[in-house]
């Protein structure tokens, strides 16, 4: 019993690898799947996703997005797959873009706190910044 | 000395070469960048793939299909038609064969007596529609041989808003096909509505069993989903017709490399033709000349060819060789 991991962009398969455990944050709240779990389709929020191999741990930044989880195959392999926009692994963050960006975003709140855009661009960094100290 | 019309002959075997040299320089930039394009579509398909699948078992799962992007119409009032193609020509028959597509759908819309909408990407369809006067609803430009999801989404976005907001009841889409390398095919497909039938339909009760969770509901996972799906399906026919695009101009520039190359050799066969004429008329004009002063003199003799060589006509003749030694020593 595994859980297969799928990271799927429009751009390309970023990544694809087995885990232990899978936590993530959908639009209801923090959830957690290991094998076996029941299938489930979520809404995704902007927020670090952590895949938990047996020995390692890697976080993703995904910016919204869906996860789905199907029913077990005949060895009770679950495969989990991800859809977002933007999945970024941590070695392909631009820490300096990232930054400013969410310096930009800061300052453009500063003058209209409920500028949407900037609000977003603002929790895009964040999680940038936040799946890089993980790693 | 080159006569004119060797000079204005060999002009244009210089230029037909710097031709040549750029159209052979533009197939293999087209060759490469085809090889790119086909990657990039085909690193695009599992999202394309994962999300159809993901639609299925939301419906599968029984969640409600009901949403904007997929109200169904009888009978259309006002036709959206997105046209894809691209930024450039020499690509030969790209650009012509799907704005003919597109144009025609264009026509059926007017002729029943319906409204249209046009949206273009790339430069070529938008410039040659605002010329016959059509209507041009949206245009994007600058992104047709290399186009990124974002602007995947912002086309997307424009489409389905003119949809839903926009008054239209359907909209159609005009993309060259890629097929493979030698053969890509210009079509037309419905885009929206999106064939809710038919995507819930195929989905139907093969998962009705796998009884799906939804967060944070069926509802709110479509929502969110289907506009995805229209961004999905849209980077996907940008894809086809980018890689079409180097393709057909891959082809259309080796065609004219090769004539090109016809041409030169055309040319250089011409030129040596001329170069011959040029010579053998010269020698007529000498042998003229010479002739007529051998007429003048009526000696022989009096050549001037004789005190340019010792020996210039060896004949046969002994006594006669012997006599012109003889003038020449003298």
């Amino acid at each position: 019993m595994s859980l297969q991991v799928e990271l799927v962009s429009p751009e390309r398969v970023a990544y694809s690898g087995d885990a232990k455990m899978v936590v993530c944050r959908t639009t209801a709240g923090d959830i957690a799947f290991q094998p076996g779990h029941i299938p489930l389709i979520g809404v995704l929020q902007t927020h670090p996703v952590k895949i938990i191999g047996e020995d390692s741990e890697m976080t993703v930044a995904v910016h919204e997005g869906f996860v789905e989880v199907s029913a077990p195959d005949a060895d009770g392999n679950t495969r989990i797959t991800i859809l977002s926009d933007v999945c970024e692994l941590a070695d392909a963050i631009d820490v300096d873009r990232a930054r400013t960006a969410k310096e930009r975003a800061e300052a453009a709140l500063l003058s209209d706190p409920n500028d949407p855009g900037a609000q977003s661009a603002l929790e895009r960094a964040e999680v940038r910044l936040s799946v890089l100290e993980a790693s | 000395m080159p006569g004119a019309q060797e000079r204005v002959l060999r002009r244009r075997i210089g230029s037909v070469q710097n031709t040549k040299k750029i159209t052979r320089a533009m197939e293999l930039i087209a060759a490469t960048r085809v090889a790119k394009a086909q990657l990039r579509a085909h690193e695009a398909r599992p999202y394309a793939e994962h999300i159809t699948n993901v639609i299925q078992d939301l419906a599968a799962g029984g969640a409600q299909v009901d949403h904007p992007l997929l109200r169904p119409v009888e009978i259309p009032e006002k036709i959206g038609v997105v046209v894809m193609a691209a930024d450039r020509g020499l690509a030969g028959s790209f650009n012509s064969s799907v704005i003919k597509a597109a144009e025609r759908e264009v026509q059926a819309a007017r002729s029943g007596s319906k409204q249209y909408a046009l949206v273009t990407v790339g430069s070529k369809p938008a410039d040659y529609f605002r010329f016959r006067n059509y209507e041009i609803e949206a245009e994007f430009r600058g992104f047709s041989d290399k186009p990124t999801f974002s602007d995947a989404a912002r086309v997307a976005g424009r489409v389905s808003d003119l949809f839903v907001n926009g008054g239209c009841d359907q909209i159609l889409i005009a993309y060259t096909r890629f097929i493979s390398l030698g053969s890509q095919e210009p079509v037309v497909r419905r885009f929206l509505p999106l064939e809710s039938t038919e995507v819930v339909a195929t989905g139907g009760d093969a998962g009705a069993t796998a009884g799906f969770e939804f967060e944070p509901s069926g509802a709110a996972v479509l929502e969110s989903l289907l506009p995805r799906y229209v961004e999905a399906r849209i980077f996907a026919a940008l894809l086809d017709s980018a890689a079409s695009e180097h393709a057909s101009r891959q082809r259309a520039m080796k065609a004219a490399t090769d004539n090109a190359e016809d041409l030169i050799l055309k040319l250089t066969r011409k030129i040596n033709q001329v170069r011959q004429d040029a010579i053998t008329t010269e020698i007529m004009e000498i042998i003229g000349g010479a002739e007529a002063l051998a007429d003048d003199r009526g000696d022989p003799e009096d050549l001037l060819l004789d005190h340019m060589f010792s020996d210039p006509f060896p004949r046969h003749d002994g006594e006669h060789s012997r006599h012109v030694i003889g003038h020449d020593s003298f």
